[in-house]
């Protein structure tokens, strides 16, 4: 690790002066991916902004059909939460099967969504609950926050500070873990919201993806059958050591099978 | 005397409170006076010319006290990395065995091969400092697999070693298996690849090394399997050291599965570095280092045949390996794949004709070695798949076709066509045990319940064989060893009857010190608590050859049994003089020497005591003092065996295969600690698993970067990975080690990748899969399956 400035501001304007005060400055939330980028010097940023100390930034609220969950929220916080369980349950099992127990402890819903790994799972719930990413200064819907590999709509020094997710009438996630990292080889989270049925897809892809002809069939028919017999293209899927494009293309329907029955046992 | 807790007891392990409260004391743990940090630069290329090191640029840097490379290596004319075996080609030619020098000179033959050591004050410093260095390199072309290696046209590693083809090896009579060949009613052949592993210790490796510019002494710390050896290897071949001013320790290990038996050039240049900056400096590995720098292990192509009669009894087996050896021969290297192979496929069989080709070979990749099981687990997964494949093709039930060629107890000792010779075993008893412990009466039943959930269900048997407690010397000598292969230990008994053993084999976390300790409590009847083993530092134990090929109990065990008799025969000396008796009339049991039909007697303490308090001793004929070392050097090795059995469920949507049940029934010889036993052959199995499921070392055939060079891409087995194991002995005694022990430690990573696979195939067979290469991953398996299911066109 090289030397480099430490912030812990009290609030988030000046988490974000500090962002925009030196080059190479890198907000720190849980940590889970930077510290490790910064230990294998892969990443030497010159000042960390570390969230930790902000109030209010942790929690997680309901407001009718709205959970608001705070940026700083812990995976494991979500993963016990009482109203997680009661009203989108597929998104405290999602966070439950984030990592290992060590990951959830530290690790937040902001940074996992800010980094937007193309094999974590919060992008599929974000996604698939077609939510809301609240930053400092605005609201963006999450159908145009994920950009692509790694790449979020977000601007430079642009800080997310709570997701709100609208409460689904059914919702269910499944995921295919890699063996070695436990990350996402597929997931798939399958929700109806407000009378319209979304599916996501993380891991398969560079970036989150919906998958249309899926969403088309389960809004005919909101059962595993309607979409068994989708199969959806390899081409320019992941492909590494562990699975080819042409089984992660596979896995996309197992996947989203699993879902739809997680979805319609859980609601 | 109280507490004696003998052979068979299974006590709490004496170690455990140190390592499970923090206590231990390891290589990083370590810290001494103006201590210095020291960081490998390390090739990023597979294969390159070094064209120049611009190090003055780092020189300036603050706290850089040295930066060296492979010119001041030559420059100090210091050694080569020796390789400890060498073998020959069928005509008696040596293997090519081109220099390994200890940082590169002129080229880099793998990524992760050593170029630089940079020492400066802090551990920041030195890496800042190594990340400066200016290092011009003319990248070459790569090669990574066997099969490329020797193609005409390949990228050569070595100008002098054409074909990178470092030996042309064999064994066994070609002619009379060609023989065989020609009168076989069947032969069953099968093309295999036995993937290529790391070890993963817990601990990574470390090294501290410290020069005394008083006496010219050097001090190196070592994560080592085998601290006196790496002595003997570094101060003698590498470092011209006198030998007498060289100590090395190798304090508490985590964990070395053959990964820390080898002399590495990380070693040599630390301690030669300390003598130069006449300070002391420390190395740990971080864990992306150890992926990149540790042995791998396996790594073999393989072609097989097996030629069999018409009632399904063997009558010959060819076997034609490639081996990949990786950039250079690290300390065993071409030993793994040749002397530690070829003769254990005779495996429990009575094949009478059987021979082997391998064709050792070099390739851009980390050095290959030995890894726990060490060419006896390749060796093991060729024999008992090809019996399986064998029996589907012929139609014969698998354990019907292993009962009509399994040696029987009463035929031993067997001598194989491939030099080993059995003393004793009982494969078929295993094998019967083994079924019932399987339950494989009710698996038709459990098979049933699968397919009723859509799911594929298979079982599989290994009945396997292995040679350890390495080594007679004298017959490894032959082989092409250039060391002995015994094992020392020292009983000193102190003033007070209680005890220490000094001996030369290495804990790293298989329960030494409880086991050892059991020997001497039952040996001399002292307590338990009042035996301390001592090992891992060449200042206090006489010599030793470490701990590897399951030797500890079987040759260190076998040295500690006999000094401790001739404690007992001291003793005894010392009692007769006490009691005022004949020495034949002094019997020795549970620590007290007594008169034989008296009631005159004294305590193991007593005796202790007289021995350093001669005033009553027989000073003219004995000397005092009550402390005996033993040298022992096996006559044969040990035959563990068993007869494992794996019984997997498949998802045929998503290919996973799930390990559901695995039974082993192993024949250990004499059990010390069935405790340590159990967890032996739990850790050994699940090792096992870990080749037939889920691990494998992947490198980029064009680029040859490693690309499972982390966890998150290198799968380890993991507890959720595994069902609970049902592991039991059936024993017959080894009949030539002093206690009848065989040795635990790498017979579960032998027999369980081929009874996993063989249940995977048997799970397969009805969509006519007749093998499964390793691992049998989710993506591997689907893929399998898929093919299968597709229309053949010829058809």
């Amino acid at each position: 690790m090289t030397s480099f400035d430490y912030h812990r501001p009290d609030s988030v304007p000046a988490a974000v002066a500090l962002l925009g005060g030196a080059a190479e400055s890198k907000l720190v939330a849980g940590g889970m991916t930077l510290l490790p980028t910064i230990k294998q010097r892969l990443a030497t940023p010159a000042a960390l902004v570390d969230l930790a100390t902000i109030p209010k930034l942790a929690g997680i609220a309901l407001d009718g059909a709205v959970m608001t969950i705070g940026a700083m929220t812990r995976h494991v916080d979500v993963a016990e939460s009482e109203l997680v369980h009661g009203k989108i349950p597929a998104l405290a099992v999602l966070a439950a099967g984030i990592g290992d127990p060590a990951v959830r402890n530290r690790g937040t819903i902001g940074g996992s969504v800010a980094n937007a790994d193309p094999s974590a799972d919060y992008p599929a719930a974000v996604l698939g609950l077609g939510a809301t990413i609240v930053t400092d200064r605005r609201e963006i819907a999450a159908d145009a926050f994920f950009t692509g590999l790694f790449e979020t709509a977000l601007e430079p020094n642009e800080m997310i500070v709570a997701l709100r997710f609208p409460v689904p009438e059914a919702a269910g996630y499944a995921k295919f873990k890699s063996p070695a990292s436990r990350y996402a080889t597929v997931g798939v989270c399958v929700a109806k919201v407000a009378g319209k049925v979304r599916v996501a897809v993380t891991g398969a892809g560079p970036c989150v993806f919906r998958v249309g002809e899926m969403e088309t069939a389960l809004a005919q028919a909101f059962e595993p059958a309607a979409v068994a017999s989708i199969k959806i293209a390899a081409a320019g899927l992941n492909s590494d050591i562990h699975a080819d494009a042409e089984y992660r293309a596979h896995l996309v329907t197992v996947m989203a099978k699993k879902a739809v029955v997680a979805a319609t046992q859980a609601s | 005397m109280s507490n004696i807790i003998g052979i068979g007891a299974a006590p709490r392990r004496k170690e455990d409170f140190r390592f499970l409260t923090g206590n231990g004391n390891y290589v990083a743990d370590v810290k001494l006076p103006h201590m210095t940090f020291g960081v490998f630069v390390r090739s990023p290329h597979a294969h390159a010319a070094i064209k120049s090191i611009g190090k003055a640029a780092a020189l300036e840097l603050p706290g850089v006290q040295a930066v060296l490379t492979g010119d001041d290596v030559a420059a100090d004319g210091l050694g080569s990395l020796p390789c400890g075996w060498g073998i020959t080609n069928a005509e008696g030619v040596p293997m090519k065995e081109p220099p390994f020098p200890m940082l590169a000179q002129g080229k880099v033959r793998f990524v992760g091969d050593m170029v630089a050591f940079v020492v400066a004050d802090t551990l920041a410093q030195a890496r800042f400092a190594a990340e400066q260095l200016a290092v011009d390199y003319e990248v070459l072309p790569a090669v990574v697999g066997v099969l490329e290696a020797v193609r005409p046209g390949a990228p050569q590693l070595f100008d002098d070693v054409p074909n990178n083809l470092c030996c042309d090896w064999e064994l066994g009579d070609k002619a009379a298996v060609a023989v065989a060949f020609r009168k076989a009613a069947h032969v069953a052949k099968l093309s295999l690849v036995n993937n290529r592993l790391i070890g993963n210790p817990m601990e990574p490796r470390a090294a501290i090394a410290d020069y005394n510019k008083g006496t010219q002494h050097y001090t190196l710390y070592s994560t080592s399997q085998f601290p006196h050896v790496v002595r003997f290897l570094m101060a003698n071949l590498v470092l011209k050291i006198p030998e007498q001013k060289m100590r090395v320790v190798a304090p508490d290990v985590g964990g070395g599965f053959g990964v820390k038996q080898f002399h590495y050039g990380e070693e040599a240049v630390i301690t030669w570095a300390a003598g130069k900056v006449r300070k002391p400096i420390k190395w740990v590995a971080d864990r992306a280092e150890g992926f990149l720098s540790d042995r791998h292990g396996r790594d073999h192509v393989t072609e097989a045949e097996l030629a069999l009669d018409e009632n399904g009894k063997f009558l010959a087996m060819k076997v034609m390996t490639l081996a990949n050896m990786g950039g250079y021969l690290s300390t065993f290297g071409p030993n793994i794949p040749t002397n530690l192979y070829a003769p254990l496929l005779g495996g429990v069989y009575t094949t009478p004709a059987i021979y082997c080709n391998v064709k050792v070979v070099f390739t851009n990749t980390v050095p290959v070695d030995a890894y726990r099981g060490a060419g006896r687990p390749e060796a093991t997964f060729v024999v008992e798949r090809l019996v399986d494949v064998a029996a589907a093709e012929m139609g014969i039930d698998r354990v019907e076709i292993r009962r009509r060629n399994m040696i029987r107890k009463e035929s031993y000792p067997y001598q194989t066509p491939v030099l080993l010779e059995y003393d004793s075993g009982d494969p078929m008893g295993c094998l019967d045990n083994g079924l019932v412990a399987a339950d494989v009466a009710g698996f038709g039943a459990r098979k049933a319940a699968s397919e009723r959930d859509g799911k594929f269900r298979g079982l599989g048997y290994s009945t396997y064989v292995e040679a350890c407690g390495l080594a007679p010397s004298r017959f490894a000598g032959r082989l092409g060893a250039r060391g002995g292969l015994y094992e020392s230990a020292t009983v000193r008994v102190h003033p007070s009857g209680q005890v220490t053993v000094l001996i030369g084999t290495h804990n790293h976390g298989q329960g030494h010190e409880t086991t050892f300790a059991q020997i001497v409590s039952e040996k001399l009847g002292v307590a338990f608590e009042n035996v301390d083993i001592v090992f891992g530092d060449t200042d206090k134990v006489q010599f030793g050859m470490g701990t590897y090929g399951s030797r500890s109990l079987v040759v260190g065990g076998a040295a500690l049994s006999k000094a401790s008799d001739k404690v007992v025969v001291k003793g005894k000396k010392i009692a007769a003089h006490l009691l005022e008796a004949g020495e034949h009339d002094i019997q020795f049991e549970a620590g007290v020497f007594s008169v034989a039909g008296t009631d005159r007697s004294k305590s193991f303490a007593e005796i202790a005591g007289a021995a350093y308090v001669p005033h009553n001793y027989p000073l003219e004929i004995l000397e005092p003092g009550l402390e005996e070392q033993a040298y022992y050097d096996p006559v044969n090795f040990t035959y563990p065996n068993g007869c494992h059995i794996a019984e997997v469920e498949i998802d045929p949507e998503t290919g996973i295969v799930t390990l559901e049940r695995y039974t082993a029934v192993d024949d250990v010889g004499t059990v010390i600690n069935p405790m340590i036993v159990e967890g032996q052959l739990h850790g050994g199995i699940v090792q096992g698993v870990g080749q037939a499921l889920y691990e494998s070392a992947v490198y980029d055939e064009v680029s040859g970067q490693l690309l499972s060079g982390s966890f998150m891409d290198y799968t380890m087995p993991r507890a959720d990975h595994l069902p609970q194991m049902t592991v039991k002995t059936h024993s017959t005694l080894c009949t030539h080690t002093p206690m009848g022990v065989k040795g635990c430690g790498e017979m579960g990573t032998i027999g369980s990748p081929a009874a996993v696979i063989n249940a995977v195939v048997d799970a397969l067979s009805h969509l006519g899969v007749h093998h499964v290469d390793m691992p049998a991953s989710p993506n591997r398996i689907w893929h399998i399956i898929q093919n299968a299911a597709l229309p053949r066109a010829a058809e």
